[in-house]
């Protein structure tokens, strides 16, 4: 197994489209790493290039301290998962499996002896004689995994191995592939659009926007202490919300917002980030986790009253999303998550407070983190 | 009710009608060839032979040079039809997969060379092959129709609809691009290759133009050819010709009845996008 490094990783398409503008990541050897983001952000592009599918226009790439750009993907010691399963049509589950190897001109006994404990570990032993088109789509992803287990590669690479399956398999293969990762101990690299996915199992996730690396870090990480407004937004479910306002100097310093206004004690230590911003415009982010309704929760150190209106609730079983509106602010709707035991009404107003640690706050412009 | 009813006879009646026109002389010919009289013209026209024979079956084999022109025809059938299946898809592959400058020029010069009807093409290939001493040689019969036009832009056509990722799947796991085409290419591309494969049979079995032009002795004629030259200035042996005429045509039946599924299959997918 290996260590990837990716130093100034740059794809410019043609003259003058840039799909990756300089990426730095570096995946330590047995490390699961998701790359994450929204379409078109050029997630699938860092890991083509990393496959060799895509050439690196410039920077550098590293595996297992071997420079690679110009090698060959069948060179580069890696196997890929892809998205449509990539099987085959043709030729049965075995022979899928061992094809690889066969071309790397393996011994027979070895072929049968590591195609069968691949099947083993992922029960497909009695499907070997199959044809792709004789199993179901979560059968088939298997195989797809499989082929590149049996390689034994240094590098495993997934593009967006799940989107084709239904939401149980889904979670289901996601359990699979993470039991996998700890089993073979290998280095992963797994690129999706879906967060929950890359949070539930990267040990690391890179976010990307645009072809820019936003973040490298841990998913909690991620969660707690985003680097920017993008990565807030994109990473937890439902999203962050977003208040714009501006800091003002009266006793202490004070968020206000149209009618919202709260205080930002001293003790948190954010006044020395936020003095600068005094008298001028900045975004405020809240996780809809972080609002409480101040009539049922009091074991938290929560901010003063604020009014809120109910305006749609959506009960998901174990916990409700409750979208509102601040007094004052119709045209702009926010998300608070309550248990589903508190069962809210439409219209309803009621009164809520913020988690007084769990403040965030971004530049306007740069839509970088202040504090 | 009554309205579907008629549209259903109406509909009944019209493929029936068109049976007719398409049957109609190939089972007429199919008598003649069973029919013992020479005036096969005679009015009333009978449809039924009074007196069967196979007669001119066995003439056709015994009087003419039959035999021979069946080793023409199947020879340069059988060639062409090798030949095209193998360099229309070699050149589809590449047009449809790989990246070498001018490509798109050199197919657009291919697809424009469609434009020009093949009869004009007739002088200047004679000329060519004229020049290469090849007239009246299998050289000079089979070289022109080695490859098609045709025939490389349906196997592009086809491998276009298959996807990318299976191409990278087979260079990960460490082919080239020939084994690429070769051994997840052409095995997928089942129908497209029948296709190919059939329409080149048909074609080059019933040819006649070319070999009529580029043969010069009786020993080098195919069997369109000969059962032409049945047809003299004076007379016309029709029993024989119609003899010698569902011969030729059984092969390319028993092609198309035995391969109907991908010859359906075939132009249905050179169309359409998956």
């Amino acid at each position: 197994m290996a260590n990837v490094k990716l130093k100034q990783l740059k794809k410019v398409y043609g003259k003058d489209v840039i799909a990756i503008k300089g990426a730095d990541v570096s995946i330590k050897d047995k490390e699961f790493v998701v790359l994450v983001g929204p379409s078109g952000c050029g997630k699938s592009t860092l890991l083509r290039m990393i496959a060799g599918l895509e050439e690196i226009s410039e920077g550098e790439l590293f595996i297992d301290e071997e420079k690679v750009n110009d090698l060959s993907p069948k060179d580069r010691d890696i196997a890929m998962v892809f998205q449509n399963y990539a099987l085959y049509p043709h030729m049965t589950v075995f022979d899928n499996m061992a094809f690889g190897l066969k071309l790397r001109k393996h011994k027979k006994e070895d072929i049968k002896r590591r195609v069968e404990e691949a099947a083993e570990i992922l029960g497909l032993s009695e499907y070997l004689q199959r044809k792709p088109k004789e199993m179901s789509g979560g059968q088939r992803q298997r195989v797809a995994i499989g082929r590149a287990l049996v390689r034994q590669p240094k590098v495993f690479l997934f593009d967006e191995p799940l989107s084709n399956l239904d939401a149980k398999l889904r979670v289901q293969m996601r359990i699979e592939i993470k039991r996998l990762h700890k089993q073979l101990e290998a280095t992963m690299i797994y690129v999706t659009h879906d967060q929950i996915e890359a949070m539930t199992m990267g040990d690391k996730i890179v976010v990307l926007k645009d072809g820019y690396v936003q973040q490298v870090d841990s998913p909690m990480n991620l969660f707690n202490n985003p680097a920017n407004k993008f990565v807030a937004g994109f990473i937890g479910s439902p999203a962050m919300n977003f208040l714009e306002g501006r800091i003002e100097k009266s006793n202490e310093l004070e968020f206000v917002s149209g009618l919202v206004r709260f205080g930002i004690p001293e003790k948190l230590g954010l006044h020395e980030k936020l003095k600068p911003y005094i008298g001028k415009s900045l975004i405020f982010g809240f996780r809809p986790e972080y609002l409480y309704d101040k009539e049922k929760e009091n074991s938290k150190e929560l901010s003063v009253d604020m009014d809120i209106i109910l305006d749609v609730t959506e009960p998901v079983g174990s916990e409700s999303f409750n979208y509102f509106h601040f007094e004052g602010q119709e045209d702009k709707t926010f998300c608070f998550r309550s248990d589903s035991v508190y069962q809210y009404q439409g219209n309803e107003k009621i009164k809520v407070g913020l988690d007084i640690n769990r403040l965030r706050f971004f530049d306007k412009k740069t839509e970088i983190r202040i504090a | 009710m009554k309205e579907l009813k008629i549209q259903r006879i109406l509909f009944y009646g019209l493929l029936l009608l068109m049976t007719i026109i398409y049957m109609g002389p190939f089972l007429f010919s199919l008598s003649i060839s069973f029919n013992a009289e020479q005036d096969v013209f005679s009015w009333p026209i009978k449809l039924i032979p009074e007196k069967w024979t196979l007669a001119n079956y066995q003439r056709v084999w015994q009087d003419l040079p039959f035999g021979q022109w069946l080793f023409n025809s199947v020879a340069i059938t059988l060639i062409q039809t090798l030949t095209n299946v193998f360099f229309a898809s070699l050149a589809g592959f590449a047009f449809a997969r790989l990246e070498f400058p001018g490509k798109n020029i050199i197919f657009s010069v291919l697809l424009a060379s469609l434009m020009i009807p093949g009869i004009i093409l007739l002088v200047p290939k004679f000329i060519i092959l004229n020049e290469f001493h090849m007239i009246n040689t299998y050289a000079g019969l089979t070289l022109p129709g080695l490859v098609t036009v045709v025939n490389i832009f349906l196997m592009k056509q086809f491998f276009e609809t298959i996807p990318k990722d299976l191409e990278e799947a087979a260079l990960i796991d460490g082919c080239s691009y020939f084994r690429i085409f070769w051994q997840i290419f052409l095995p997928v591309s089942k129908p497209a290759l029948a296709a190919v494969a059939i329409y080149t049979f048909q074609g080059s079995w019933n040819e006649f133009m070319w070999p009529v032009i580029v043969t010069t002795t009786r020993e080098m004629f195919t069997l369109p050819v000969g059962m032409a030259f049945l047809k003299n200035e004076f007379s016309v042996q029709w029993p024989l010709l119609m003899a010698g005429t569902i011969l030729i045509s059984l092969p390319t039946l028993a092609i198309f009845l035995i391969f109907q599924k991908y010859f359906v299959q075939g132009v249905a997918s050179a169309g359409l996008k998956e």
